[in-house]
């Protein structure tokens, strides 16, 4: 391990001693903040896992279920009967933190609707509305999900990057002023050492 | 803060949503739906795409990862689910952990039962 270019002075070795202190003291801190994230991601994960099995089996069988239902309509007038939505869902979108993290919170907030399905009976069949009163009961359940799986995108990162910042503080940090101090402390006593050769070898031509 | 909804895809699997008050944007291809997220990304908060298109658009999709929103949520179409949620699943859990937890608990799970 390469030390750290310094003079080897006490001024120095006070000044890497202390730097040696916060970096140990750091890297306890932020390993103890990775096992937390690792902790937390892994509640997320499988939650996010539970819940996008749930979602996307309903929203398949959903999915078919309207595609059978367009099927046994022209195709102009299915469009048509869909073109005009007459249902307006807004999403709540704050911010919470984990770990230091933001992760989105969706909340369904407003719904603005208005009476019975957005086309008219005679346009398509009943299945279509069917298969649309089920996904505006998913839509809830997709708003979580979102925030859910974003969460665990955003946690993934940060997990990684504070791991890389444990690894560079535990491998290349602590041993650099480990090492450095070590040879300074080397110099300093050989520089005394020399010190007290010197006076006892000035002594002796003295007599 | 309140944000809306919009979903890419194919015309077929996102007809439905409008029907729910979700904003449609049908994209054909993953040029198009490249352009139409570049678009509408600064206006919606919530975005749904299609698995189909999601795929070849994984590295373009990455770099919404950054912030809390907007919110890139990939959905099965309504040709179902090609598993690629979990492959994402899959892959932010190796990269934070390094290991599949979630594979194994299912392995212990299915030697419990037997």
């Amino acid at each position: 391990m390469a030390r750290l270019n310094v003079n080897p002075t006490r001024m120095e070795l006070k000044k890497l001693k202390a730097r040696l202190a916060t970096a140990v003291r750091g890297h306890k801190l932020l390993k103890d903040k990775s096992d937390e994230m690792v902790r937390r991601f892994t509640v997320i994960l499988r939650e996010d896992k539970r819940l996008r099995g749930e979602v996307e089996s309903e929203l398949s069988e959903t999915l078919k279920q309207f595609s059978v239902a367009r099927s046994v309509t022209p195709s102009y007038s299915a469009e048509t009967a869909f073109a005009m939505p007459t249902v307006a869902v807004k999403a709540d979108c704050d911010t919470q933190s984990i770990m230091g993290v933001d992760v989105p919170k969706i909340e369904l907030s407003e719904e603005v609707r208005s009476e019975g399905l957005p086309y008219a009976f005679s346009e398509i069949t009943s299945e279509a509305d069917y298969s649309v009163s089920k996904i505006s009961a998913l839509l809830p359940r997709l708003l979580k999900l979102a925030e859910v799986e974003k969460a665990v995108r955003l946690l993934a990162d940060e997990i990684e990057r504070n791991k890389r910042r444990v690894n560079a503080l535990e491998y290349i940090m602590i041993p650099q002023l480990e090492e450095t101090i070590k040879y300074i402390r080397d110099k300093l006593d050989e520089n005394e050492r020399a010190a007290v050769v010197r006076l006892m070898k000035v002594k002796g031509n003295a007599q | 803060m309140t944000g809306s909804m919009a979903i890419v895809g194919d015309g077929d699997s996102i007809m439905i949503f409008k029907a729910a008050g979700v904003a449609t944007f049908p994209a054909s291809d993953e040029k198009s739906a490249r352009e139409i997220l570049r678009r509408v990304a600064a206006d919606y908060k919530i975005i749904f795409i299609t698995e189909e298109l999601a795929r070849p658009l994984g590295e373009f999709l990455k770099r919404f990862d950054e912030s809390p929103y907007p919110v890139i949520l990939p959905i099965p179409s309504g040709k179902g689910s090609t598993g690629y949620g979990d492959e994402l699943l899959k892959t932010a859990m190796e990269r934070a952990l390094g290991v599949d937890i979630l594979s194994h608990s299912e392995n212990q799970a299915k030697k419990q039962g037997n």
